[in-house]
């Protein structure tokens, strides 16, 4: 026994490579790269500027709201009015910049409402102690009635004087060819993944989703940052709002209608455990990737449309089944 | 001198008299057991010193001065740390992030310093082998032995100058081993001066550790006296109810 109690301390269980392997999201990334790699050769149309261009963009919708989800997630809560957020939130700026506002005031004001709606969220769970289902249920119905009534369920599709601003800023290609909302996803995902891994912040948010019980013990402000988190969700709903109404050109009231579920799916493939306590915003990324790449392969495969639920769903349970395997091994 | 003195401290929740003029003091580098049936009150007792509850009646004192505690991070401030019975930990977070939780260090300035990765493990590894325990500040605590798990629980209470630690209940439901790992590190504490009041429900553990004992039965102190006056005997009388006082 020539090891010493400094040179155990010293020590690290799990190698970097081997927490690598056993990451749920390192899988599903290669899952993307074997379908990436697939499809290059078994398609002409999958490889081309064009498809990359349009799968990058759809998938940044997804994903923006996926970095939100996460976050909640990883609190043990869960957000079901983010697709409604979006859509109220995408109204208001069409509503506020067709009334001939600009479009720094229509941005402020579908930030504002998004704000308000995720404080609201959170306040009813961290302090009145709603389960967050219940209240994020509700705001699914709240909000994408309200987005009915500021637009009286019209299309609205005229933005006012800076409405090439907008497209601009939803629908243009800044730098390298790369669609504007991809762009903006991998800056929100850096954001994201930063406040995760380097703030206290960041580490509450975990050690909430561990145990409560333990963080408020502690001393962790459980329920401050429980509200952020849900402002957070409706935050990065609101973002994407913004910027899909850009490059859509027109808002309707069912835009975002069944989204939270994808993005829900997209999170847990990544690796969130609803269970909370786990996930990232790396993760999100990459369950959005998967997603939408299944969707745009079944396409170009020529598979019937019909088939993408039983595709997405069957994807959810599998990467989740990696995970059971592996705590099941840990646990023996 | 005493490190803490309750003075007639007495909690009722509403006709309910949980503790009833209580009066102790502990002594710098003393463990005392806590012992009693459940709903005897040691909890109550705790939670007050703990700056959980308010009493109802009577004072704390720390150093012969008078203290007042709203809530728990006061308790802190005055040097008194808490072990709670399940611990308190998070199992999807490293050995070091439990032990700094609540309490994590931050380099930069101000509100946007960010997680000082290295400093706390390099301290929470000071702390553990101090403590002469076997674990590591990177892994995570899910995958720890239960005596791991008090060690994390423990090298909390060595981030601040503690001058007494309360321990809920620190041997129930881990292994036979495990349980002399934790006594051992009940006795390096008390080597270093502090003052600890164990409440457990094992009568073996009181006896090997603490130098004396006190007995709460229906909120009221029954006995105090030191463990060499008494016997496992006396004790579990005094719980019960067979012995009424000593």
């Amino acid at each position: 026994m020539a090891i010493t109690l400094d040179q155990t301390i010293e020590q690290k269980q799990q190698s970097w490579l081997s927490a690598t392997l056993a990451s749920q999201t390192f899988w599903v990334l290669v899952a993307i790269a074997l379908a990436f790699l697939y499809l290059s050769f078994a398609t002409d149309s999958f490889a081309t500027s064009k498809n990359l261009y349009n799968i990058t963009r759809n998938v940044s919708f997804v994903a923006i709201v996926a970095l939100g989800m996460t976050l909640v997630i990883i609190t043990g809560g869960i957000d079901l009015s983010v697709g409604s957020v979006l859509c109220l939130c995408s109204m208001i700026l069409a509503v506020v910049m067709h009334a001939g506002y600009s479009i720094e005031i229509g941005i402020a004001a579908a930030i504002g409402t998004a704000l308000i709606v995720g404080a609201f969220n959170g306040i009813l769970i961290a302090y009145l102690g709603f389960p967050p289902f219940v209240v994020t249920l509700g705001m699914l119905s709240i909000a994408r009635s309200l987005a009915m009534v500021a637009s009286n369920n019209t299309v609205v599709f005229e933005f006012g004087p800076d409405h090439e601003k907008l497209l601009a800023l939803g629908g243009g290609a800044w730098l390298f060819g790369i669609a504007n909302p991809v762009l903006y996803m991998v800056l929100l995902a850096l954001i994201t993944g930063f406040v995760l891994r380097w703030t206290k912040f960041g580490r509450h948010v975990y050690a909430i989703g561990g145990n409560e019980h333990a963080a408020t013990l502690t001393g962790v402000p459980v329920r401050p940052i429980k509200v952020a988190v849900y402002m957070v969700s409706a935050l990065s709903a609101g973002i994407a709002g913004i910027i899909q109404t850009g490059w859509l050109g027109a808002v309707t009231t069912n835009l975002g209608a069944g989204m939270e579920l994808q993005v829900i799916a997209a999170a847990v493939i990544g690796g969130a455990n609803l269970a909370g306590g786990i996930g990232t915003a790396f993760g999100a990324l990459v369950g959005a990737a998967l997603i939408e790449i299944i969707r745009n392969s079944l396409g170009l495969l020529g598979i019937n449309a019909f088939w993408q639920g039983t595709f997405i769903g069957g994807a959810i349970v599998l990467a989740v089944l990696f995970d059971r395997i592996r705590n099941l091994r840990l646990n023996d | 001198m005493a490190v803490l003195e309750l003075v007639n401290i007495s909690k009722h929740f509403g006709a309910i008299q949980a503790v009833n003029d209580v009066s102790f003091a502990l002594e710098p580098g003393e463990v005392v057991g806590l012992m009693g049936d459940n709903g005897a009150g040691k909890s109550t007792l705790v939670k007050m010193i703990a700056g959980n509850f308010r009493p109802s009646a009577g004072k704390l004192k720390m150093d012969d001065a008078e203290i007042v505690l709203h809530r728990p991070v006061e308790a802190r401030r005055h040097g008194i740390e808490i072990v709670h019975q399940d611990l308190a930990l998070c199992d999807n977070l490293t050995a070091a992030a439990n032990v700094f939780l609540g309490r994590e260090l931050r380099r930069g300035f101000g509100p946007f310093g960010i997680l000082d990765y290295a400093t706390m493990y390099r301290r929470a590894g000071e702390i553990f082998a101090e403590l002469k325990s076997e674990t590591r500040p990177r892994d995570l605590v899910k995958q720890m032995s239960g005596g791991q798990r008090q060690a994390v629980a423990i090298a909390r209470t060595r981030l601040s100058d503690a001058k007494i630690v309360l321990m809920d209940e620190p041997t129930a439901a881990i292994s036979v081993r495990q349980v002399a790992e934790v006594l051992n590190l009940i006795r390096l504490l008390r080597d270093k001066g502090i003052a600890i009041v164990l409440i457990s429900h094992r009568m073996p553990d009181v006896f090997t550790v603490a130098d004396r004992v006190i007995v709460m039965r229906r909120g009221q102190k029954v006995a105090d006296k030191q463990i060499a006056d008494s016997s496992p005997e006396e004790v579990t009388g005094l719980i019960t109810g067979a012995i009424e006082r000593v």
